[in-house]
């Protein structure tokens, strides 16, 4: 068991931790959002997905992993627009529309990458790495978790951002009346299908940005079903996040300490099979859910369309 | 025409415009999205008639297509079946593939042993029960949390689905691991034991089984005490409470249902057709079969038909998609594009503008017409 402690092994641990947890951040993130004003988004896997597929093409033909984001970003985005039609402006039911998204999404990329790239896996050259000064030098430490893509620093500090616009602004505060009482938020003039348009939107950008790190980032290739249920682990942690973006950080990282470890381990040279190891973040949440499940965890207007009005 | 004193102010519409508008109702989406993916097909250099002709011929009109498409629509049918005892008690069930997969992997795996030891159909009736309370008991941990501390079951379907897709492939690779293959799987079941075909066919026992659940699930919700207040619950779960119904017990037993008939969906798809499970063996018909259920309104006679056409969409669509060089997964996107359809349709008619509408609205006219004509 000693070799558990060695130095590589906590590096390897915690190296994976962010390569893994990133993506579950900025999804998680996004869909704190959009739970937040009252709009359950089961339709972020699709845009995962789909960002990781335009990130991924877009990076492809230009070459360079910024454009790759940005496209990502502007994918998830489009997705999203089906969610605002359907769910804020049709006011129809969230689950369904998430579920045509996902499924949707996963034909749509399967299809579109079997035409374009047959059954060829184009690879993309690495991202370089941004070296944090003094904190990169940290042994142990340093090198996993301050010498990591520029796009991980920017995924902590949008936690920072969503934390202050929900808690210190009054759009924040607007959303989370959209989620807790749109009726008083109708009353005190504020359009509530705009705040939640907004919402949805803000979170297929940031799914579409965890999708797009998959695919430029970790994995340097577009494969169909790539994003592999990430999306509704991130739908969990915002869940279990409960609207405060620190939590959803310490949750993205604890999952991706749980999705990694297998590797990890394998590297210490104890062999725990991958199906236990991707068990446990489910297991613990359950366990987590046994014990404290005493209290609401959601909006009450969560998965309920506006309609003004109506009670 | 014998009876003119029978006439109304407003008449109603003529019966067959009714009949037609519902049939629309349900078709409508589907054609839309076969067109629309039509365009995406054509779009790729695809010719989308051929794509459409040869889904139809390999799925529907060939012997063994249609064979193996009544054979696929028997787990769809029971899954099906599951969904709609939950979702009409307004529970939302999505971790079905967990409880479809551990059923799968408890059934193949007390499969072999069992049926060397018990009477030929003795052990396939235990089977299918093992597989029933194997899904059942998929569904107790999110059932008691919603229940008692009122834990939103979406997510905790979920979660407990995932752990279950894991468990049993854990399981494949542990206890019921078979020494006798190279790749993980459970011990085969001997072809002799398992499901007999129906005469003169080669499609399995499943099917029948399958619609005589349907037919059983359909009693229960319009002609039983039980399903009234199940229904009541989906409809509003406070006022279920204020009629004095035991909600508890209703959601636990709707659960324990709904994962029991995917569980005998699991042990049907086992016991006719693969009789063993490899790991990470996964179906997947969890998601497509929630977007047919609903697009049935969850009503068990139009669930029927969809099933049959999704069926032989997926086994015709197989060979439709290898001949023209494309992945099988054009289906999900059809499957997604329908209720796309099916949400707006039913949006455009809250908003009085659809085909269906205007039908209706014809054959009022036609009729006052006709009234005034005579």
């Amino acid at each position: 068991m000693s070799s558990l402690l060695t130095s590589e092994f906590l590096a390897a641990l915690l190296s994976g931790a962010v390569i893994a947890g990133a993506p579950l951040l900025f999804a998680a993130l996004g869909e704190t959002v959009s739970e937040q004003g009252g709009v359950l988004n089961i339709g972020l896997e699709g845009m995962m997905l789909f960002g990781a597929y335009g990130g991924f093409v877009v990076a492809h033909w230009t070459g360079s992993s910024w454009i790759g984001f940005l496209a990502a970003i502007v994918a998830g985005l489009l997705v999203a627009l089906l969610m605002v039609v359907f769910c804020v402006r049709m006011g129809r039911d969230q689950i369904v529309v998430g579920i045509a998204i996902l499924l949707a999404v996963e034909g749509l990329t399967s299809l579109l990458h079997a035409a374009q790239f047959g059954t060829s896996y184009p690879r993309l050259g690495a991202v370089p790495t941004v070296r944090v000064p003094w904190l990169a030098d940290v042994p142990v430490v340093g090198p996993s978790l301050f010498g990591q893509p520029a796009i991980v620093y920017i995924g902590i500090a949008l936690v920072v951002v969503v934390w202050w616009v929900l808690s210190r602004t009054n759009p924040g505060l607007h959303l989370r009346a959209a989620g807790w009482k749109p009726a008083a938020l109708d009353n005190a003039g504020v359009d509530v299908l705009r705040v939640r348009t907004v919402a949805v939107l803000v979170t297929g950008a940031l799914a579409g940005l965890g999708g797009g790190y998959m695919a430029i980032v970790v994995a340097g290739v577009f494969v169909p079903f790539m994003t592999g249920g990430m999306g509704f682990i991130a739908i969990v942690i915002a869940m279990l996040g409960r609207g405060r973006p620190l939590w959803v950080a310490v949750g993205a990282f604890l999952f991706g300490i749980a999705l990694s470890s297998a590797t990890s381990l394998q590297l210490a040279g104890v062999n725990v099979p991958t199906d236990v190891v991707q068990m446990l973040p489910f297991v613990t949440v359950i366990l987590a859910l046994i014990i404290f499940a005493r209290q609401s965890y959601l909006p009450s207007a969560l998965a309920t369309p506006y309609v003004r009005g109506r009670r | 025409m014998s009876e003119p004193e029978t006439r109304v102010a407003s008449p109603p519409p003529a019966a067959s415009v009714k009949v037609l508008s519902g049939v629309w109702r349900g078709l409508g989406p589907i054609v839309y999205a076969l067109v629309a993916g039509g365009v995406l097909l054509l779009l790729m250099g695809r010719d989308p008639i051929g794509f459409y002709a040869t889904t139809i011929e390999s799925g529907l009109l060939s012997q063994t297509g249609l064979e193996q498409s009544i054979i696929r629509m028997a787990p769809l049918l029971l899954m099906s079946a599951g969904l709609i005892v939950a979702f009409q008690a307004g529970l939302w069930n999505i971790g079905g593939d967990g409880q479809f997969l551990i059923a799968a992997a408890v059934v193949a795996g007390l499969g072999a042993p069992l049926v060397g030891v018990l009477p030929y159909s003795l052990a396939l009736a235990l089977l299918c029960v093992i597989g029933f309370v194997a899904g059942a008991a998929w569904t107790i941990v999110p059932s008691v949390l919603k229940a008692w501390y009122g834990v939103n079951e979406i997510i905790t379907t979920l979660m407990v689905g995932f752990i279950g897709i894991r468990l049993a492939n854990l399981l494949i690779k542990g206890p019921f691991l078979s020494d006798r293959s190279l790749v993980p799987q459970t011990d085969v079941i001997p072809f002799k034991y398992l499901l007999p075909y129906l005469p003169g066919t080669r499609i399995h026992l499943g099917i029948v089984v399958a619609l005589a659940v349907l037919a059983a699930v359909h009693y229960m919700q319009t002609r039983t005490s039980y399903g009234l207040s199940l229904r009541m619950l989906g409809a509003s779960p406070k006022a279920a409470a204020h009629a004095g119904l035991d909600v508890k017990r209703d959601i636990v037993t709707a659960f324990g249902l709904s994962g029991g008939l995917i569980g005998l969906a699991a042990a049907v798809e086992v016991l006719g057709v693969w009789g063993y499970v490899r790991a990470d063996w996964n179906p997947a018909f969890g998601l497509t079969l929630f977007a047919l259920v609903f697009l049935a309104r969850l009503n068990v006679k139009l669930v029927i038909p969809l099933v049959g056409f999704f069926a032989v969409l997926s086994i015709g669509g197989h060979e439709a998609a290898r001949r023209a060089g494309l992945p099988n997964d054009f289906l999900l996107l059809l499957i997604g594009l329908i209720l796309f359809f099916m949400v707006f349709t039913e949006w455009a008619r809250t908003k009085g503008w659809t085909a269906g509408m205007r039908l209706r609205a014809a054959g009022r006219t036609s009729q006052r017409e006709a009234a005034l004509d005579e």
